[in-house]
């Protein structure tokens, strides 16, 4: 029966995939010195799998390679090995070549043999060093059973191989033997099974009837097997038995083949002589040495080489099933969307029947049907968004790794703590919030957290906290990256701002506002830039890509305390939560979430500044205020003059403004729809929406906007509030 | 035809053996890992069982020998794939009531031949 192994790759390398992340983030846990056995036997079954899989589906060098991990994480597991911080690293290594062989496999492409080969040594360097004496014994221990007794009896048997026609098999069963699974007949069928057989039963143990136990075993069998097999093929039967009876293999030299007398066959049971039990009790001991052998133990780099031109078709057409963009959706979503559908269909076949024979006496029953219809169209519609939702986990799970290895780098000692991985997101913003994420995170490791002494000087515990949140806020996804570290310097930023002309004078500004200054463009503290973070990519790029996924960044500071970047995002990126209003015969989308409040301007709240536009005054704070019609080119507002009109406070990256429209229309859920990929970006907007009478409306991006709007009027945003 | 219960935490194991076996015309029952495994070798009988060692929740020595306590499963065979560098897991499996192993790397041949010597 041949089966094509390949179909079983991509689930390998799904399942291998995350095996290597337990095993990355278990490693990650660990202390030096510590042995947490759940810990490690988590990572240790891991690898385990990984190389029992990678066995089986024909992968031999992944498999060699784990088997090395395999064993040291073995070591450890039963405490014969020392957790060390030398060891941890080289097994975290191990984990990222792993990777490398994974993916080269799957693709189809070659693999970096040297560097694995360079693993490889490390990897035994730690097996072999600090041999405390047991660690040794273990490196070489597993095989080694094997390998001692086998060559121990190989010779006896070879040696006389020549004139060896038969075997004599003394085959006692103790009484338990059927309690193992294990039926002594399959023993016997096997064997004849190798060539001719003789076999004897004795009864002698067989009880009285009214004492006999049916659960008990009571024949002992000798069989003679008239075939010059090696003894190897015979230990191989009696292998998983070997424990469960006493038994005797003895060889049978060419001259007495002819004494054997029997018919042959296993059923042609005939008793044997008492002297019987007791050869056979004297062959046991005797043979025991070689009962013990275990089957043909071949070790593993053995095989791993002999099979390497094997695997590698094997690879090719594997990594042809692999790639694609999937998602793992829990069958719990699924279930519900079936359920939604099944809902959908009921609705539809009663509207349906109302339909063939309409009239106005069952306009309530339409419309309670269409009604039926919406409700289950919009959950419909969420579970079908669920299915994009994963757990920023996916995201966070970089960030152990991350922060361990850029913390002894730079030698500071760092916590990293994850709160709400759980919390489900879109999967774009899964895809794209990664790189923004760990610059910040960077930051934060760079130039938030001090040197260990600099942070015992300052009074704080040597080891420095970075915190990655992600929680639901108000329809939002806020993800916060906190440290307790040295805090932003607001008079560096400041001196800063005005060198690189981002801003022309301190003025008046709030600690809030000057922090917002590093989000802008052009603004990068040069003294700085380490390998670590500023790799020339500014906190404006990250932004940037925040405002792109439809959210917004904010930043928390306090000197010598610690810092915090928070940053907000839509639950979905397909739908949007929108205001329509309109601006002559324009309708634009405000995103509901940006909206603070509507109200209509008096007169007395106005206040031109010169040069510096117009702003209103709303509860003791200046806003700067958006001419909608201005902005977008709009022809015939309904007024210019804006008493007359209505201003919608908006928020966005922490600063508020007031747009100006004619009129507010309606809230409604609307689909984004991307400019991009139909037509081109337009500044200020995020994407477009088909309105229910078929019509185009612009969905604002608030941030964006502003920024636009500021571009007339530098410095005005900054001096508001 | 027998019914066989595959044990294995490893998703593309648990499909291979499946896949074979039932290729050969075996029922094939799934399990996950030792737990899973007890609750459905209660919920229906059994002919054979093929369980992985290392698993959590409750690994396949741990398994056999809870499976061993059931009256039903008294002299079931219970066979363990485990990896020829693991001599003391055969012990302890043999221990807790195994009947034999199956020597990991496997192919699907060397795993039926093994499956047709136990239970035909």
């Amino acid at each position: 029966m041949s089966i094509d192994m390949a179909q079983f790759h991509q689930v390998f390398f799904e399942e291998s995939f995350e095996g290597l992340d337990i095993m990355e983030s278990g490693l990650l846990g660990m202390q030096p010195g510590e042995a947490d056995s759940e810990e490690i036997n988590a990572i240790f079954r891991a690898a385990h799998s990984i190389k029992g899989g990678a066995g089986t589906f024909g992968f031999m060098d992944i498999s060699a390679f784990t088997h090395i991990m395999e064993t040291l994480l073995d070591e450890m597991r039963d405490g014969r090995r020392d957790v060390t911080s030398d060891a941890i690293d080289v097994l975290l290594k191990s984990v990222d070549i792993l990777r490398h062989m994974m993916t080269a496999t799957q693709d189809g492409d070659e693999i970096d043999t040297d560097v694995v080969k360079s693993q490889q040594t490390e990897l035994e360097r730690i097996l072999a060093s600090d041999a405390s004496g047991t660690a040794n014994d273990a490196g070489n221990g597993e095989g080694a059973g094997d390998n001692e007794s086998a060559p121990a009896e190989t010779p006896d048997t070879s040696g006389s191989s020549d004139e060896i026609v038969g075997w004599k098999i003394v085959f006692n069963p103790h009484d338990t033997i059927l309690r193992s699974g294990n039926d002594p007949y399959r023993i016997i069928r096997e064997l004849s099974e190798l060539g001719e057989t003789e076999v004897i039963c004795d009864t002698d143990q067989l009880p009285d009837l009214k004492d006999f136990d049916v659960e008990n075993y009571h024949l002992s069998w000798e069989i003679r097997l008239n075939a010059a097999v090696e003894q190897q093929a015979i230990n191989d039967i009696f292998d998983w038995v070997e424990d469960d009876c006493d038994m005797a293999i003895i060889p049978i030299a060419g001259a007495s083949t002819g004494a054997s007398t029997g018919t042959g066959s296993p059923a042609s049971a005939v008793p044997a002589d008492s002297s019987q039990s007791q050869s056979a009790d004297a062959a046991t001991a005797e043979s025991k040495p070689a009962a013990e052998t275990e089957p043909a133990p071949t070790s593993a780099p053995a095989p791993a080489t002999a099979a390497k031109q094997a695997a590698k078709p094997a690879a090719k057409s594997g990594g042809a099933k692999g790639g694609g963009g999937s998602i793992r959706v829990d069958t719990a979503k699924i279930d519900s969307l079936i359920n939604m559908v099944g809902e959908l269909v009921i609705t539809q076949s009663m509207l349906g029947m109302l339909g063939e024979d309409f009239d106005m006496s069952r306009v309530e029953k339409l419309n309670e049907g269409l009604s039926q219809l919406e409700r289950h169209t919009r959950e419909l519609q969420e579970s079908v968004m669920q299915i994009r939702m994963l757990p920023i986990s996916f995201t966070f799970s970089r960030f152990p790794r991350l922060v361990h290895d850029l913390s002894s780098k730079m030698g500071k000692k760092i916590e990293l703590e994850m709160i709400g991985e759980e919390t489900e997101v879109d999967k774009t913003v899964i895809e794209k919030i990664g790189d923004p994420l760990v610059h910040l995170v960077r930051n934060s490791l760079d130039h938030g957290i001090e040197m260990p002494e600099d942070r015992v000087a300052a009074g704080k515990p040597e080891t420095g906290k970075i915190q990655l949140i992600a929680s639901h806020k108000g329809g939002n996804i806020v993800i916060e990256i906190r440290d307790d570290g040295r805090g932003l310097n607001r008079d560096k930023i400041l001196s800063k701002a005005i060198e690189k002309g981002v801003i022309s004078d301190a003025g008046n500004l709030s600690d809030k506002q000057i922090y917002e200054l590093i989000f802008e463009a052009g603004f990068s503290t040069a003294d700085q830039v380490s390998d670590v973070s500023g790799r020339g990519v500014g906190m404006d790029v990250v932004r940037r890509n925040i405002n792109e996924l439809g959210g917004g960044i904010e930043i928390e500071s306090t000197q010598g305390q610690g810092s915090a970047i928070i940053i907000r995002l839509p639950l979905t990126l397909a739908i949007l939560d929108g205001q329509s209003i309109k601006v002559g015969d324009e309708t634009y989308i405000v995103p509901l979430v940006s909206i603070v409040e509507s109200i209509q301007c008096k007169p007395e709240m106005l206040n031109m500044v010169a040069g510096k536009g117009e702003t209103f005054k709303l509860r003791e704070a200046y806003l700067p205020i958006i001419r909608m019609h201005e902005v977008f080119g709009v022809e015939n507002p309904q007024s210019t003059n804006i008493t007359e009109g209505l201003l919608v406070v908006v928020e966005g990256d922490g600063q508020r403004c007031g747009l100006f429209v004619d009129e507010l229309l309606g809230q409604h859920q609307v689909v984004i729809k991307s400019l991009e990929t139909n037509y081109k970006k337009v500044d200020g907007t995020s994407g477009a929406t088909i309105l229910g009478d078929g019509s185009v409306a612009l969905i604002l991006d608030i941030p964006d906007l502003m920024r636009l709007a500021r571009r007339h009027q530098p410095i005005q945003f900054l001096k508001s509030a | 035809m027998a019914t066989i219960l595959a044990v294995d935490d490893s998703a593309s194991m648990r499909q291979m053996v499946s896949f074979t076996l039932k290729g050969a015309g075996y029922d094939v029952v799934e399990a996950v890992d030792g737990v899973d495994a007890l609750n459905k070798a209660k919920q229906q009988s059994v002919n054979l069982v093929i369980t992985d060692v290392n698993m959590p929740n409750m690994d396949g020595i741990t398994l056999i020998g809870e499976l061993r306590k059931l009256p039903s499963y008294k002299f079931t065979p219970l066979l363990m794939l485990t990896t020829e560098s693991a001599p003391e897991k055969k012990q302890a499996g043999k221990a807790a009531g195994a009947t034999g192993w199956i020597v990991k790397p496997f192919n699907p041949d060397q795993l039926l031949a093994t499956v047709k010597k136990v239970i035909g």
